[in-house]
């Protein structure tokens, strides 16, 4: 059995407040306020073969997801496996993710969700909920087979980092979705507007003489798929919002009752377009870092509760694919092993609870997904604890992830997670508070 | 004054003083250029490797003519004849240039950035000769000289920069530099070549080419390209050439004593008029003459040590 005792427990929904929880056989068998003497398994002290998790002063949350990831594997191991990545997950204090269907080849059919769900089961770090192709190949012209990927085990569908073009295949996408109580996670892009734009189109990318994409870029494809979603009534989830004008698009969907939802990623919240100076490739990411205005707007949108989730879109590139000239550098960075503590600061900032927070990292993408987080009798014992008074600096050397490219090495942080539980199984222990 | 840069990378991280020291050294070498033998021994034993990505006649003839005219051994190395076309990353490349010693890099490059990448990575002195849509300073410099040259100094002059601003490295450089000597920059073109920001880098903007024009006492315009047309920048050549072209009648809004430059090559009765680029105000050979002056100048400041010119 494992106890974990005199955590601050924070499931917002579920329970707040100091409890012991007690876990066995994957399960959490029971969850009593903290300094009760006795319960029906009797003191933890007392029940023999207990490992005994003392977490005074440690916060206690349901397990952490990050429902935007790329793992790389299939196809690109160089980059990420799925057992790194996995593994970056748990040190960063996420016990599940869901990888996106960019892979070689695709997760367009059953049997690449299939190889990822066996090769995260081998991994037997963190929990992975594969999200599939909307079309086959990803290449916008056909449906994959979203009956045989969810049994499978897909959880969602999108073509992400290849907008779907055609709005028609769109609008069927999300009515056969629908079918199967699915969302689409939709990357929204038009292409001919990003052009061969390489960072956020204003100031600093004039300064610099790289050609830039515009916020419109994204936002007419949010507002398209808002009147898809509004004509279909599919659940329409959208990834990575960078832009004020999508904040407002998404806000004005959500009062008018649609089923969208939407998620930004912590570099958005926290970076601006200022930071690709002087030619950082770390910086480099699409959607591109936006002006400050967009970062408020994002925060706000965060705040007022139009951005349902925080997800990492963890992009891991290898140094092949950032060590060269600005405009031939891949898009994208990690962010498994830094989005908790630059999430936490949105806390300190005052922004939102610690409740709401979890929300965003927790709940709300359990129910976009269709997952169980409450941590109470019965269900899985997925649990993330956290130590939010831990101040240290990051340094990506030290990084779980094979790859490096992420723009806050060296950051001093507060907060960090210092043990990840799934499945009731200790699969990360940062500071050993195990003691038996 | 002593020159402290170490690379000519962009027009933003020269102060004025140091492209006053530039221009003013500029105008010594000058003279090099018009003996019988044109050849100065400052840079014997040394080696200047142009390292050419993106294809170049002048700018590279120029740099090369310098390097001779000082004495240096030139190496120029295109894209097309180098590993680049095996796959090679600019990196490798440049660091397998490095290991040959060269004492000097001069690099033009389609990327942006390209030349900074490379100041980070090795530690050879390195000439930006033009780098994608960002910078060139070296142009900017002899821009630069040839007004001054013509009108004494640059300072409170209005200079107007008209055409495709979006894809220009010289007008962003130009607009740095001359905005650095004291000069007013107004830039202008149609809306969809003005790139958002512009003005962060101190010059005004209008679409209107008769504002731009009056009372200008530079005016400098920039090579239209053709396939602009392909991305909806301008619908044809000749509605181009009837609104931003410069033709002797919308010259007349103009300071009598303007000078016209550009920075080639031309689109003769496109952006400009034949008349006007080889009429009197036309100093577009002066700034072809002062490049290679400005060139032998920052050789010179980077690697020319303390041994005098003329020696």
């Amino acid at each position: 059995m494992l106890v974990i005792k005199n955590g601050q427990v924070v499931d917002p929904g579920n329970i707040n407040g100091d409890f012991d929880i007690f876990i066995e056989e994957g399960k959490i068998i029971a969850v009593i306020p903290s300094g009760s003497s006795e319960n029906s398994k009797g003191t933890p002290d007392t029940i023999p073969d207990t490992i005994i998790i003392d977490a005074s002063g440690k916060l206690v949350f349901p397990g952490l997801i990050d429902m935007h990831v790329h793992l790389r594997e299939p196809g690109h191991e160089y980059k990420e496996t799925i057992a790194t990545g996995c593994s970056a997950a748990v040190s960063g204090g996420f016990t599940s993710v869901c990888p996106m269907p960019n892979t070689n080849p695709v997760n367009d059919n059953q049997e690449i969700t299939d190889y990822i769900i066996r090769k995260a089961r081998e991994a037997g770090t963190a929990r992975v909920y594969p999200v599939a192709a909307i079309s086959k190949g990803l290449e916008g012209k056909a449906l994959s087979e979203y009956g045989e990927l969810k049994a499978a085990g897909a959880v969602a569908f999108s073509d992400d980092g290849n907008p779907v073009a055609t709005a028609q295949l769109m609008r069927r996408a999300m009515e056969y979705a629908k079918g199967f109580g699915l969302p689409i996670i939709s990357h929204c892009e038009e292409k001919s507007l990003t052009a061969d734009g390489d960072m956020n189109e204003g100031a600093v990318a004039t300064q610099m003489g790289l050609a830039g994409i515009p916020n419109a870029s994204e936002s007419v494809m949010v507002m398209r798929d808002i009147a898809l979603c509004e004509l279909t009534g599919a659940a329409l989830h959208i990834a990575h919002v960078s832009t004020a004008q999508s904040v407002h698009a998404i806000q004005d969907a959500k009062k008018r009752g649609l089923t969208v939802t939407a998620e930004t990623a912590p570099h958005y919240f926290t970076l601006t377009d200022e930071m690709v100076f002087p030619y950082n490739t770390l910086s480099k990411m699409n959607p591109p870092l936006r002006s400050s205005q967009d970062r408020e707007a994002i925060r706000q949108g965060l705040s007022n509760g139009t951005i349902d989730v925080i997800a990492t879109d963890h992009a891991p590139h290898s140094s092949l694919e950032k060590d060269v000239e600005f405009s031939k550098a891949a898009n994208g960075i990690i962010g498994l092993e830094t989005a908790l503590p630059l999430s936490l600061k949105l806390v300190a900032d005052k922004l939102m609870t610690m409740e709401t927070l979890i929300e965003k990292m927790v709940k709300n993408p359990a129910r976009i997904l269709g997952l169980t987080t409450d941590l109470s009798e019965g269900n899985p014992a997925d649990l993330t604890l956290v130590d939010p008074d831990y101040e240290y600096t990051i340094d990506a050397e030290k990084f779980k992830s094979k790859s490096r490219n992420t723009p806050f090495n060296g950051w001093k942080m507060k907060g960090k997670a210092v043990m990840t539980i799934v499945d009731g199984r200790i699969v990360y222990d940062a500071h050993q508070l195990v003691s038996e | 004054m002593e020159f402290q840069q170490k690379n000519i990378l962009d027009m933003a991280s020269l102060s004025a003083d140091d492209i006053k020291l530039i221009l003013d050294t500029a105008e010594t070498m000058k003279e090099i250029s018009e003996r019988p033998i044109k050849k100065v021994p400052t840079l014997r034993g040394k080696t200047i490797v142009l390292f050419f990505y993106e294809p170049s006649t002048r700018t590279r003839l120029s740099f090369d003519i310098a390097a001779k005219r000082l004495s240096a051994d030139g190496i120029a190395l295109s894209a097309s004849t180098s590993s680049m076309v095996k796959g090679e990353t600019l990196i490798d490349t440049a660091r397998n240039l490095v290991a040959m010693k060269p004492d000097l890099i001069v690099i033009r490059h389609s990327a942006a950035g390209a030349p900074h990448m490379l100041a980070r990575m090795i530690d050879v002195p390195i000439i930006n000769a033009g780098d994608g849509m960002h910078a060139h300073p070296s142009q900017a410099l002899l821009d630069i000289l040839s007004v001054r040259e013509r009108k004494g100094s640059v300072k409170g002059l209005k200079v107007a920069i008209i055409g495709d601003i979006s894809h220009s490295r010289v007008a962003r450089s130009n607009i740095i530099g001359f905005t650095r000597m004291g000069a007013r920059v107004t830039v202008c073109g149609p809306p969809t070549m003005i790139p958002k920001g512009i003005e962060t880098l101190g010059t005004s903007v209008t679409y209107d080419m008769d504002t731009a024009i009056k009372n200008a006492d530079v005016i400098m315009m920039l090579r239209i390209q053709k396939e602009r047309q392909a991305a909806y920048l301008f619908p044809s050549e000749r509605e181009y050439a009837a609104i931003y072209g410069l033709t002797k009648e919308k010259l007349t809004h103009a300071r009598p004593d303007v000078l016209i430059l550009h920075p080639g090559p031309l689109n003769r009765g496109v952006e400009i008029s034949p008349d006007v680029a080889d009429g009197p105000h036309s100093i577009i050979l002066d700034q072809v003459t002062n490049g290679v002056s400005i060139r032998m100048a920052l050789f010179y400041l980077l690697i020319g040590g303390a041994r005098n010119v003329g020696d």
